[in-house]
């Protein structure tokens, strides 16, 4: 379908496809095989100036918006939803400086996460602390005109690999949600270290790691915006980065279709490729209805964000869950159809199913997501 | 560094066939690439000038539709983009084609190093490079899968042998043509992209770089193509389907029916 893009989208696109094509798709097996970082994509990446879309102008970035990321990703995550996390985390980490940092900050960090030579991570999830964000319990003290971080975090996209962290801190425990505050931790700072990295089922590429903080001292203008507003801007972080899932979503759907139709041609049984046979027509033609119903609520999603509205969770979640169950759907859909070529490592489908599973899981459960759309109606119609 | 790169649009070879009727190349529909070969000389050209410095310029003999290779180039990190076009140039061969781009060079001015893909994915003939370098009466290497060393008077590279690599060591100014081997070719920066999109493109008639119209096109051209052909099919094709063990015993079949 046409979605009318402008020449700057359209040259976005056009970018990540190429990525996609010449450097992901060849070497997604074995990364996936060994559980190994992307590094030379990443890179390959900041050459092609990928990671300046969410950088406004002024710190050397593409200035795009929400809708620009959002093609980018669904591109990368055609070739490779492990890869696509992998930059997707880095814009995540940076939100929050981008969201609520100082001028100073800003200028500090966004040129080089532009330029792609320095990557970000967000560090809010803890063992005690997944869909329940209120239960961190990572506490930075002020000591001096120090901050003090201790606690650890789990689970952290791009840990060990990113060079800067944005971490999600309780400077008043007692106060519960609005005693969060967020702190930018780089690699090498003092008592910051990097624990266990994560054996995954799917994303096996992207790197999953825990972070520790031992008395780890930064400078106090390490703090990003106001003490005690850490929780408003990490609502506001997730909120606009959901959409980029959904959009992993979309991309990984897509590959998954393409694999399907494709296979589904060549494959004859009774004499007849199998795409002439009702069954999987059908099937086919499920997968293809749901995927740009999905695409269609994902860029409606990520043009209303971009037009500045009070209120963007609906819209943000909405589009999450349904495009990451979709991709769920439609990756298990492509196996089937694949049959038994379907379920070996041989064929690129049954990694994408691994893959879709975690989009329904991470940046905030679909069921979460369906809790934040019921909550706004109710709130809606009050 | 002044670098200078020679590129050719090409027919995609996913999608090269003949006219069956005029045996000549199909370019109905056919999409137009810059040639393979190419990008990793400008792959090479683009590195050397991030680390030494410079200027990359890429040139192209080709109609005006060549245009969008050296927007392309510039895309991938070329500074400047010289097309020479001209009808006199239609027809040309390798000899007449290194005649034509070796005026160019000259008019261009001061250069380094020039720098080509091995051959064309269209000709394959290999020759227009080392026929440049003759033109130019300096020193060339062919099939270069390794720049060692650079500096403003010498370049150190790898040639690629049939039985390992020779390392060769070229006073500058000096060509080299390239193979595959030798860098993984960036994809164009959205940067890249915004400034091809605006940039000026040079362009250069016979004239303007004071060819001779003997020396040029089908007339400065010794070599003349007689016959195109398709080669006539050999005999019966079969293609067997099922699993392998069926496309086995199939074959098989086929093989005693003949005995």
């Amino acid at each position: 379908m046409d979605y009318f893009f402008t020449e700057q989208q359209q040259m976005i696109i056009d970018t990540a496809r190429e990525i996609t094509n010449e450097k992901i798709i060849p070497l997604r097996a074995e990364l996936d095989e060994k559980n190994q970082f992307p590094k030379a994509i990443l890179q390959d990446i900041a050459k092609a100036d990928l990671f300046s879309i969410f950088v406004p102008e002024e710190y050397g970035g593409f200035g795009g918006g929400c809708y620009e990321i959002v093609l980018a990703m669904e591109e990368l995550a055609r070739g490779c939803v492990g890869v696509a996390t992998s930059f997707a985390a880095s814009a995540l980490g940076i939100f929050p400086v981008l969201i609520s940092g100082s001028e100073e900050q800003k200028q500090r960090y966004l040129p080089d996460i532009a330029e792609g030579s320095r990557w970000a991570a967000f560090g809010l999830t803890e063992a005690n602390a997944g869909s329940d964000a209120s239960g961190i319990q990572t506490t930075a003290v002020l000591d001096g005109d120090e901050w003090v971080l201790n606690g650890t975090k789990q689970w952290i996209t791009n840990g060990g690999e990113a060079q800067i962290y944005t971490i999600v801190a309780m400077t008043d425990p007692q106060k519960g949600a609005r005693g969060a505050s967020i702190f930018i931790v780089e690699d090498g700072d003092p008592g910051f270290s990097y624990g266990k990295k994560e054996d995954k089922m799917g994303i096996r590429s992207s790197a999953t790691r825990e972070l520790i903080l031992k008395d780890c001292r930064i400078p106090q203008d390490r703090l990003v915006g106001r003490k005690g507003t850490g929780f408003i801007t990490v609502m506001k972080t997730l909120d606009i980065s959901r959409p980029g899932i959904a959009s992993l979503g979309i991309g990984l759907a897509q590959a998954a279709l393409d694999e399907a139709v494709v296979y589904a041609k060549q494959r004859v049984q009774f004499g007849k490729p199998i795409i002439s046979f009702q069954a999987v027509q059908h099937m086919l033609a499920d997968m293809a209805i749901q995927l740009e119903a999905g695409r269609a609520l994902v860029y409606a999603a990520a043009r209303h964000i971009d037009s500045n509205p009070k209120n963007i969770s609906k819209a943000s979640s909405m589009c999450k869950v349904f495009a990451t169950d979709m991709a769920m759907k439609v990756t298990t859909d492509a196996v089937q159809v694949l049959g038994g070529y379907g379920y070996m490592k041989e064929y690129p489908v049954e990694k994408m199913m691994r893959d879709a599973k975690i989009l329904q899981i991470y940046e905030g459960t679909n069921q979460i997501q369906r809790n934040v759309v019921g909550q706004e109606l109710n709130r809606e119609y009050s | 560094m002044n670098i200078i790169v020679c590129i050719k649009q090409v027919p995609d070879a996913k999608d090269v066939r003949l006219d069956p009727i005029t045996n000549t190349l199909a370019r109905e529909g056919v999409e137009s690439i810059m040639n393979p070969y190419d990008r990793h000389a400008l792959e090479e050209a683009v590195a050397i000038k991030e680390q030494q410095g410079g200027r990359v310029t890429v040139i192209t003999m080709g109609p005006p539709q060549a245009e969008t290779v050296l927007r392309e180039a510039i895309a991938c990190g070329a500074d400047e983009g010289v097309l020479v076009s001209d009808r006199a140039f239609a027809g040309a061969d390798t000899w007449a084609t290194s005649y034509t781009l070796a005026q160019t060079v000259q008019t261009l001015g001061d250069f380094d190093l020039v720098l080509c893909g091995k051959q064309a994915i269209d000709g394959d003939t290999a020759q227009v490079g080392p026929g440049l370098a003759c033109r130019l009466n300096i020193p060339y290497a062919t099939c270069v899968q390794k720049t060692r060393k650079v500096s403003d008077k010498v370049i150190e590279v790898e040639r690629m042998m049939d039985d390992g690599f020779d390392v060769l060591r070229l006073p500058l100014p000096a060509l080299m043509t390239v193979v595959k081997d030798i860098n993984e070719p960036r994809v164009a920066s959205l940067k890249g992209k915004m400034k091809a999109k605006k940039a000026e493109i040079r362009k250069f008639s016979a004239s303007d770089i004071g060819a001779e119209i003997q020396n040029i096109g089908l007339a400065g051209s010794p070599t003349q193509v007689v016959k195109v052909f398709s080669p006539e099919a050999r005999g019966d094709r079969k293609i067997f389907s099922g699993s392998v063990e069926e496309q086995v015993d199939q074959l098989v079949e086929c093989l005693r029916a003949h005995l």
